[in-house]
């Protein structure tokens, strides 16, 4: 392959990167952000997933970068909802008179930045990745710099971000030191010939740092405090996008890396998942704030995602890509929602905010339980699909470990549907609190279409999102 | 005539989308709550004429699926549906019952009218599906998506501990059906299919069967409910609304003893075997205890509440007793405790309506005041106790034949439980209807008006015909009632 035609496989991200130069300077330069800016930014974004779709491909870089079904199948849902993510961002910042075109800059840096892990093929274009994607969210969290708890929510993610980035770095370097090489492929063959300790060790390392990304526990703590102070649009993109380009850098790993050390990796990631699924489930019990409550609802859900990547191999792996795809369509709608409700203008965030909203908002209330439900995994909404994927992945590999820690998650999805439960009730069981303001209609929209897309939209959707997902993890393990 | 099966399903829905037309129309106004319940007693009554239609259609000879419709979906899921002489009668039941709900809460329900209306059709949809689907997913989907607006009518219009009710049962019904997912997953895995028809004749191997039976007991012996797992049932039909539950006793329950029915035994026959001792012991336990229970209540509906945990008692004795009387039975006691059940309840509303109280020790003298009250509610009583002629004595008797050639004992300690519903029921009887008025406020209590003689006259009918001529029940299920013994009896070697 020339050099020049490596470039041809890089085409999304090097859209993206140019772009997110391009309007920086124009940004710069002209200072307010118009509607043009932002069409701009959210067409670059659209168009880095159009050519990840028609793209070709192959190995480029010497195999440091893959573009492959896996990596098209996550890039066009990232930059999809990147694209999303910078919509409802403006709407918010607008409404609050605080719009700054570092705004759409920065989620397109930390799209790009997902893309290049979508797309490792090697320990350092996964860390530059991370880097890239993890230094624009921190920003993110703390982008209403007048705001205390914004500030405090960008703090502590970069502190415990950068602890975790150790972590991953110093694990990378293990395997570096112990494989001899930096490239999966390398690496994949030089576990096979003998995973000896040192490799093992720094796969140890790896993961946790990775988990830390993802927000497994134990290594969650930071995700409630982030998510409760970080804007609320910024929060919905933290929980959608980044969580499934970390799940890829997992499935990168695990399947492009270390695909023999199966019985090694396993264990590790099952009790990551177990612990995820009960800390997501008895710890959401105490809250009261719904940014927070969807924060260890999120703990939960990684856990749930975990399990299909335990599971691993092509059906574990497609489990997983598709409760990640239909848990962001969930969670981008559920954060959409609670950022077109107000009341006399401030923001409603608590449960006891929701008294009674079917009064005053039905469509709203509606799409919120279409996501409560989904999130609790009642059939037919969504979420139930999502569980249903990997639960049937984890009980189809006659693995006994597997199975029974599908069953334990299962029972674990009964503890969190209390929480569930208790928003529904609120929204619809209590007399109603004073009025609400009229919802901003583009976020309402978007809450709709996600609410509509939970149920009915999944039951057809499903029957080409299935195959595509099939294609997307039959491209593991040949890197 | 294909397709008529889902039409008879999502008919209901085409109500829900007229409603919420009504709705966007008139907007939210008393009009629109009126010729909301029009619209929604017509559904019902529609889809109650295409069942109809379905069991005219349907022929009783054929011991195996009609009205079959297969679409292929995603992941190797089918949209598979189709009756055999197990099921059919529960959609006729289930339709039978929905425009009895909805003239049930015509009057008594006045807030948030067209969302009570769109729960119950959802619900009728769900319920209709989970008797119809042959395919395990399409029925977990039927069977869980139940919870939700049974959920949201208890909780909504339901009494004074609503919210506490609700999610009881929400949780508790859940638990179950979790652990049942986890075996359906598996038994997707193992079999590489996920139609009913095909696993009814696969062979599981005998350890996993027994797996997969307990994670299916799970889940449907809370639905049951049996005993230990029923102390979600009465605190549920306490603060429900009447019409929930009449569909909560007179269906939802069924649910549980059609899975037995559908799942357990065809499918596990040899961990059926196995348990066959733990299910009568429940039963018989269930029979008993819960009978006692009953004598012991101060709420009329708790009463009933625990009546019905105790009929769901011979039901799941005489599902597992392996024989065609105890299986018939079976089917004929969950027929016949729908209708009596769902009359009883009917009943209490009637009184609560009036009196906005469930207390036993309020009435007394009802006799005086409301012959015609009396004199239904009699009848049903009757019913409940297994009186001769009334349906429920033809279920108790057969369920109780069947047990007694598989366990004696459990048969006869099971033959008490009718003479403590004699005691329970009679007592109640006694302590609400005769004697003097002797409470000031009773002095004025007004009689059946033409509404509800309207929703008594259909289960009145159906409960005298059906004691009286059974055949009417056996001629349509003994065809695959001998089809599911003559397959256990196989499987098990007996």
């Amino acid at each position: 392959m020339t050099f020049a035609a490596n470039f041809s496989l890089v085409l999304p991200e090097v859209i993206l990167g140019a772009s997110a130069l391009v309007l920086l300077v124009w940004g710069a330069f002209h200072g307010k952000v118009t509607p043009l800016f932002t069409g701009a930014a959210v067409l670059a974004l659209l168009g880095a997933a159009v050519a990840a779709v028609v793209g070709p491909h192959g190995h480029a870089f010497n195999g440091v970068y893959a573009a492959d079904a896996a990596a098209t199948y996550a890039k066009v849902a990232i930059y999809g909802f990147s694209a999303l993510a910078i919509v409802l961002g403006d709407r918010w910042l607008a409404a609050r008179g605080d719009q700054k075109f570092e705004y759409a800059v920065l989620v397109i840096l930390s799209a790009l930045g997902m893309g290049v892990t979508a797309s490792a093929g090697d320990l350092i274009s996964l860390y530059v990745g991370v880097e890239l994607q993890s230094l624009a969210l921190y920003v993110l969290a703390a982008f209403r710099r007048d705001d205390a708890k914004s500030s405090e929510a960008g703090l502590k993610y970069f502190v415990l971000g950068a602890l975790s980035s150790g972590l991953l770095l110093y694990g990378a370097s293990l395997i570096y030191g112990f494989a001899g090489s930096t490239r999966f492929e390398d690496i994949a063959a030089a576990a096979h010939a003998n995973h000896g300790m040192g490799l093992l060790f720094g796969l140890v390392f790896l993961l946790c740092g990775l988990a830390f990304k993802v927000s497994a526990a134990p290594f969650h703590m930071w995700t409630p405090d982030v998510y409760e102070g970080a804007p609320t649009p910024v929060v919905g993109f933290f929980a959608a996008a980044p969580k499934l380009a970390a799940m890829m850098m997992f499935a990168r790993v695990l399947g492009d890396a270390f695909p023999d050390s199966v019985a090694q990796w396993r264990q590790i990631l099952v009790i990551t998942a177990l612990a995820s699924v009960f800390v997501g489930a008895f710890a959401g019990l105490a809250q009261n704030n719904l940014k927070r409550l969807w924060a260890y609802s999120s703990i939960a859900n990684v856990g749930y995602a975990l399990l299909g990547v335990a599971t691993g191999g092509e059906t574990g792996l497609h489990s997983m890509l598709l409760f990640m795809t239909l848990y962001m369509v969930d969670v981008t709608g559920f954060f959409a929602c609670l950022q077109a409700l107000s009341r006399d203008g401030k923001p409603m965030e608590t449960i006891e905010d929701m008294a009674g909203l079917v009064k005053h908002r039905p469509g709203v209330a509606v799409a919120m339980t279409a996501f409560s439900l989904s999130a609790l995994g009642i059939p037919p909404f969504s979420g139930f699909w999502a569980k249903f994927y990997v639960f049937g992945a984890a009980m189809g590999s006659g693995d006994v470990l597997l199975q029974w820690a599908a069953v334990l998650g299962l029972v674990g999805s009964v503890v969190a549907a209390f929480y569930y439960l208790r928003l529904i009730k609120t929204m619809w069981f209590d007399a109603p609190e004073g009025a609400v303001d009229k919802p901003q209609p583009i976020a309402r929209a978007v809450g709709f279409v996600a609410a509509a897309f939970s149920f009915p939209i999944v039951l057809v959707a499903l029957i080409w999102l299935d195959p595509a997902a099939r294609a997307a993890a039959a491209a593991f393990g040949h890197a | 005539m294909t397709g008529l099966l889902s039409l008879t399903t999502f008919a209901p829905l085409v109500g829900v989308v007229l409603l919420l037309g009504a709705r966007a129309l008139h907007g939210d106004n008393a009009r629109t709550d009126t010729l909301a319940k029009w619209i929604a007693l017509a559904t019902t009554l529609v889809t109650f004429a295409l069942s109809v239609v379905l069991v005219a259609q349907f022929d009783a000879k054929n011991p195996g699926f009609q009205f079959v419709e297969d679409f292929s979906w995603f992941a190797g899921l089918h949209y598979r549906m189709g009756v055999d002489g197990i099921s059919i009668l529960f959609v006729l039941l289930t339709t039978f019952l929905l425009p009895i709900c909805i003239i049930a809460g015509w009057k008594s329900v006045d807030k948030r009218v067209v969302e009570y209306l769109i729960c119950f059709l959802v619900l009728e949809t769900l319920v209709v599906g989970v008797f119809c689907a042959l395919d395990l997913i399409l029925f977990y989907l039927f069977f869980e998506g139940g919870l939700v607006p049974m959920f949201l009518i208890i909780g909504i219009w339901g009494g004074k501990r609503r919210v506490y009710a609700a999610y009881k049962f929400f949780l508790y019904t859940l638990l179950g059906s979790v652990l049942m997912l986890a075996a359906i997953l598996s038994m997707i895995a193992i079999a590489h299919t996920s139609s009913i028809p095909a696993l009814m004749t696969f062979k599981f191997a005998p350890w996993l069967q027994t797996w997969l039976w307990l994670a299916f007991f799970a889940s449907f012996a809370v639905k049951m409910p049996m005993w230990p797992v029923h102390t979600w049932l009465p605190d549920a039909h306490v603060e429900a609304p009447t019409a929930g539950s009449v569909i909560l006793a007179g269906i939802l329950l069924k649910m549980g003893g059609y899975g037995f029915l559908r799942f357990s035994l065809p499918m596990f026959p040899n961990a059926s075997e196995l348990f066959q001792p733990l299910v009568f012991a429940m039963s018989a336990i269930a029979i008993v205890y819960t009978s006692l229970v009953a004598f012991r209540q101060t709420d009329i509906k708790k009463l009933i509440a625990y009546s019905s945990v105790a009929h769901m008692g011979f039901v799941t004795m005489g599902i597992f007793s392996g024989n065609a009387q105890g299986e018939q039975g079976a089917i004929f006691q969950m027929l016949s405790h729908g209708l009596i059940s769902g009359a009883l309840f009917l009943c209490v509303g009637v009184v609560y309506d009036r009196m906005h109280t469930r207390e036993i020790a309020f009435y007394g003298g009802l006799t005086n005041r409301m012959p015609w009250y009396a004199a239904v509610f009699m009848l049903f009583t009757m019913g409940n106790v297994g009186l001769p002629g009334t349906s429920g004595f033809v279920g108790e008797i057969l369920t109780m034949t069947g047990t007694y050639k598989a366990s004696t004992w459990t048969a006869l300690v099971a033959t008490t439980g009718v003479i403590l519903s004699a005691v329970y029921a009679l007592n109640l009887y006694r302590r609400v209807m005769f004697g003097e008025i002797v409470n000031p406020e009773l002095k004025t209590i007004t009689d059946l008006d033409k509404r509800e003689i309207l929703i008594f006259a259909p289960l009145i009918i159906g409960t005298l015909v059906l004691g009286v001529y059974p055949n009417l029940v056996f001629n349509l299920t003994a065809s695959s009632v001998d089809g599911l013994v003559g397959a256990w009896r196989a499987a098990v070697g007996g």
